[in-house]
């Protein structure tokens, strides 16, 4: 392995606009890396060595020439989670329905990354339209977790968080609807960040549940996550729901938190989260969590927050009912999967065996299940009090954010599982995501942080931090510090040939 | 198979039944932009050219709604005497259909911008009916199937279809009409008058080109009988692919007749939807849905709620145009007209042209007359819109004016508007080029009525023995000599004064 993927974004691209390394070199190495490492783990679909070359080249010549560099993080390359658009690259969302697809533009977050010198080693794989806590769902096959290949990466951004645990890039691009950024953060001991809603745009975004999804950063330290943060992070007028604020300062928040000073900040810890289907080895890695936080100066308080326990159900009928409509044009008539189209069908037919061919299980349970809620007669009863659920929760927060700064938790219940362990068992898939689901329905910003290795199997587990909308420099403040405190965990992972 | 559909005759009709109508509009506005994207509203164009990832509904692509819409909703909701919402929302319509990109139409639902309002229909005898309007909500528009192969052109028995999605995500505005009762046989009048009134109404306000022809106004008529006197709405049927406003009248008034035929003969009307046929002004079944569709409506999640101020609103409000009927009452009281000369105006579509006519400087007699008259038959021997003929307000102002002062007599006027609608360039130039002015130089014409008492001693003996009336073969002679260019009466004068009576 060469020693610049084991360098974090902020020392490359230190190195890069000094001109120590080259980005092509840099871009290079994680190539090779991939190369070696990929076949094993899995977390790409797609990579664009040349695409990701030529923007390292830009960069280099950029520096050569003596110019100020397009961005902090100019020629640190990154991977991209296949559900945001690239421009005649291809975007699979991890389901067959997309397979050849080329968009014609790229989504918002591509455009800024690109304009921001950011060389985009590839797509990465994920659960089929981000529905999964696995990537089991993704039609392509498995990422596996590079702590043991074994084990999932968790999902439905588990490409994104394995190419970090796996040092194939050192920055990634996850969408968190209900967790799928946090979670594999969690399983894989990097750091990932849920914006908050509206901080980042969804423009070429592929929608999984339109009034939840969030794209955001997924990096090896909370520095790098900020960095990564401030490039992708902005109003769009492209996407009506993107909010028309300033950036949260949250590379500054980074390193005052890394001086590992947290008096004068009030954490929260959310009573709900314990109890039956935590494991034992995640909550005693909470509660050290806690303790440390509270060595770093912060006051700890216990806070109540009744509607969480609703969170779950009320997610699972809020997002299914978006994802039956944001997926109805998956439908063989302008891209994508078309089977059937033999003359003897109509283009009714051919819109239905199209969609039976293209879509996975786990998409077609939830389209039902949408689709279900949603009908006459039965709307008020299900969408309609599950916004109610929602309304409850976002006051839950309001209530509990009057009290303190942040809330913690554990960001998963258990850490990661077996491959197909829970794949026949979608209720305790949906398990996963118990604690991360609250700040999507409420639209907080949220993020997980490596909290050490249980004391049970040794394997990752993840602290929740979550603060109100719009105030997601909270988050990196009380994360850098902890991240300070508590030490690196990926450093811990071997070799991971030796771990095979 | 087609089954002759027996009708009943339209006097026992309306004799047995009362008719019940509820219109749904839908009007394309003229935005520049299309609803939710930054694409070009315009009509035609190559298939597939007016598209980009939004209005495709590429996946990733979001809607941003399109301001202007927006504004000339509220606009046309003022305008209709709705209260506007202060706070709304789009939802989603989800339906599988192929010119549907996202197979959801972004549409307002159950909190439509404009609600609650009215609109006051002038019939041609005069008489005024006041339409309730249940709402008027913003949507966009699908995309273009077109069925090949098939006989109809429909998409039963095509052997395949083509996409032109151009005019998806189009901004339309579709407005509903709360039911229309007690109108008896004047429904099918009443329906046409008020499809008319809107249609007035939104040009004078230039949000859309109204065009029934081009699809830029498409009324579907709901059309239900229940016996006279009776209370509970009977089951009603929905006619589409009513394209011009005759057909709204015919339309109505087919469907009427065929419900009393069936409900007559103890049948009962299927809930569907018609298609009519201009052809022969009657109806045809559209596929039976075995189901009802549930359209699973929901709150659009990619779109924020639109919540107008009351300050913008009332701005707006002050945009609004005179209603054209108003206005007419205001013109007929102003020019002191009849009710048929102003339903003359009406009817061959000259009041505005009269009035710009006047705004040019003409009196509105001579403004009338001219566009009522003379242009209107020029109009309908060159087959145009009264409208569209080739000469403006102004040129015929100029033609006026120079009657009034004498230069051109109305025959030459008509030769001078003649050679503007031939495109000979204006009224002077038209003069200037056929050397078209009035002979009025006195020694000319004396020249001319000398030459003519010579020529017709006989004649000239009458006048000087006092028949003053046998004057007018000489002023025959005279206007033949200068071809029609003199003024008569003073030619008349010349020749009484030549010979002395």
């Amino acid at each position: 392995m060469s020693d610049l993927t084991r360098l974090t974004a902020a020392e490359l691209a230190d190195k890069i606009h000094t001109g120590e390394v080259s980005a092509a070199e840099t871009t290079q190495a994680h190539l090779d890396r991939i190369a070696a490492v990929d076949g094993d783990v899995h977390a790409f679909l797609h990579v664009d060595a040349e695409g990701a070359l030529e923007a390292a080249r830009t960069v280099d010549a950029a520096v050569a020439a003596g110019e100020r560099p397009a961005s902090p993080l100019a020629g640190v390359p990154l991977a991209l989670k296949d559900v945001l658009t690239t421009k005649g690259v291809p975007t699979t969302c991890g389901s067959k329905t997309l397979e050849g697809w080329l968009p014609p533009y790229d989504a918002t977050v591509t455009r800024r990354l690109r304009e921001a010198g950011v060389p985009i080693l590839g797509k990465t794989n994920m659960d089929e339209f981000a529905m999964g806590s696995s990537t089991e769902n993704s039609a392509y096959g498995p990422t596996r977790n590079p702590w043991d290949l074994d084990r999932i990466p968790g999902g439905s951004g588990g490409g994104s968080s394995a190419s970090l645990a796996a040092y194939e890039a050192p920055l990634a691009i996850g969408t968190d609807t209900g967790g799928s950024i946090r979670q594999p953060a969690a399983v894989t001991a990097t750091v990932g960040v849920k914006p908050t809603y509206g901080g980042v745009s969804r423009y070429g975004l592929v929608a999984f549940s339109s009034s939840l999804d969030q794209a955001g950063p997924c990096g090896r330290t909370v520095l790098d996550a900020a960095l990564l943060h401030e490039v992708i992070a902005g109003h769009d007028p492209m996407d009506a729901t993107s909010v028309d604020a300033p950036v949260p300062a949250v590379v500054d928040a980074a390193r005052e938190g890394a001086r590992g000073d947290l008096s004068g900040v009030t954490v929260g810890v959310v009573r709900e989260f314990s109890g039956e289907g935590y494991q034992g080895g995640v909550l005693r890695s909470f509660e050290t969590a806690v303790a440390q936080l509270k060595e770093l100066g912060a006051e700890v308080v216990e806070v109540s927050c009744p509607h969480f326990t609703y969170a779950l159900p009320a997610y699972y009928l809020i997002a299914p009912s978006e994802c039956s409509s944001n997926l109805a044009r998956f439908d063989a008539m302008r891209y994508g999967l078309r089977v059937a189209d033999d003359g003897s069908h109509s283009a009714e037919e051919v819109m239905s065996l199209t969609r039976e061919e293209g879509f996975g299980a786990e998409v077609k349970r939830r389209v039902m299940l949408g689709t279900y809620a949603l009908s006459s007669g039965y709307y008020d009863a299900y969408y309609g009090s599950a916004q109610k659920v929602r309304t409850l929760i976002t006051r839950d927060f309001a209530a509990a954010f009057e009290q303190v700064d942040v809330l913690v938790s554990p960001t998963t219940p258990v850490t990661p599982f077996k491959l197909g362990e829970k794949v026949d068992d979608p209720l305790a898939m949906y398990l996963n995501d118990i604690c991360s689901i609250p700040a999507n329905l409420a639209g907080n910003a949220a993020m997980s942080v490596p909290s050490g290795l249980s004391d049970e199997d040794g394997l990752p587990v993840g602290l929740q931090i979550m603060a109100p909308a719009l105030a997601d420099d909270r988050l990196y403040r009380v994360g850098a510090a902890y991240e300070a405190a508590r030490g690196p965990v990926l450093d811990k992972l071997g070799e991971l040939e030796a771990a095979k | 198979m087609t089954t002759t559909v027996e009708l009943m005759d339209y006097a026992e009709v309306v004799e047995r039944y009362d008719p019940v109508l509820g219109l749904e509009v839908h009007v394309e506005l003229s935005t520049n932009t299309k609803m939710f994207c930054g694409c070009p509203n315009s009509f035609g164009g190559d298939p597939n050219t007016h598209v980009c990832p939004v209005c495709l509904g590429m996946p990733g692509a979001l809607p941003v709604v399109n301001g202007t819409a927006v504004e000339s909703a509220i606009r046309i909701g003022l305008a209709l005497n709705c209260d506007i919402a202060e706070w709304c929302r789009f939802a989603r319509k989800n339906y599988f259909y192929p010119d549907m990109p996202k197979n959801f139409q972004t549409s307002q639902y159950d909190e439509p911008i404009a609600f609650d309002g009215h609109i006051d229909v002038v019939l041609d005898d005069g008489e005024v009916v006041r339409v309730d309007i249940e709402r008027a909500h913003m949507e966009e528009d699908t995309g273009k199937s077109l069925h090949v192969g098939g006989a109809t052109g429909r998409i039963h028995g095509a052997e395949h279809s083509l996409l032109d999605y151009n005019r998806a995500g189009v901004p339309l505005i579709e407005i509903v009409t709360k039911p229309i009762t007690g109108m008896g046989e004047r429904a099918p009048e009443v329906a046409r008058a008020y499809v008319t009134a809107l249609r007035d109404l939104l040009r004078a306000m230039d949000v859309s080109d109204v065009r029934m022809d081009q699809g830029s106004l498409r009324c579907d008529a709901n059309v239900s009988l229940m016996p006279k006197g009776a209370s509970e709405f009977g089951t009603r049927t929905e006619t589409k692919n009513v394209n011009s406003l005759r057909s709204v009248e015919r339309a109505v008034r087919h469907e009427m007749t065929r419900h009393a035929a069936i409900l007559a003969d103890g049948g009962s009307i299927k809930q569907e939807t018609r298609h009519f046929q201009e052809a022969d002004g009657t109806t045809a079944a559209g596929r039976t849905k075995e189901t009802a569709e549930d359209y699973r409506y929901f709150p659009e999640p990619d779109l924020v709620p639109i919540a107008p101020t009351r300050e913008w609103v009332e701005q707006l409000r002050g945009t609004i145009p005179e209603m054209p009927w108003e206005r007419r009452k205001r013109i007929q009281d102003d020019w002191n007209l009849t009710d048929e000369e102003l339903r003359d105006l009406v009817n061959t579509g000259a009041i505005d042209l009269v009035a710009a006519t006047v705004d040019a400087g003409a009196s509105q007699a001579d403004a009338r007359s001219w566009w009522v008259q003379y242009l209107n038959q020029q109009a309908t021997s060159r087959d145009t819109e009264l409208a569209d003929v080739a000469i403006t307000p102004a040129q015929v102002a100029r033609v006026i004016e120079l009657v009034g002062s004498g230069e051109l007599t109305n025959k030459l006027a008509r030769q001078v508007v003649d050679g503007v609608l031939d495109g000979e360039g204006d009224p002077d130039q038209v003069i200037e080029k056929r050397g078209l002015k009035v002979v009025s130089d006195d020694s000319a014409l004396l020249a001319a009525v000398d030459e003519a008492l010579a020529a017709q001693p006989d004649v000239a003996d009458k006048i000087r023995g006092g028949k003053v009336q046998a004057a007018g073969a000489i002023v025959g002679a005279v206007m033949k000599a200068t071809k029609g260019q003199a003024d008569a009466a003073r030619v008349r004068e010349l020749i009484l004064e030549r010979v002395g009576a």
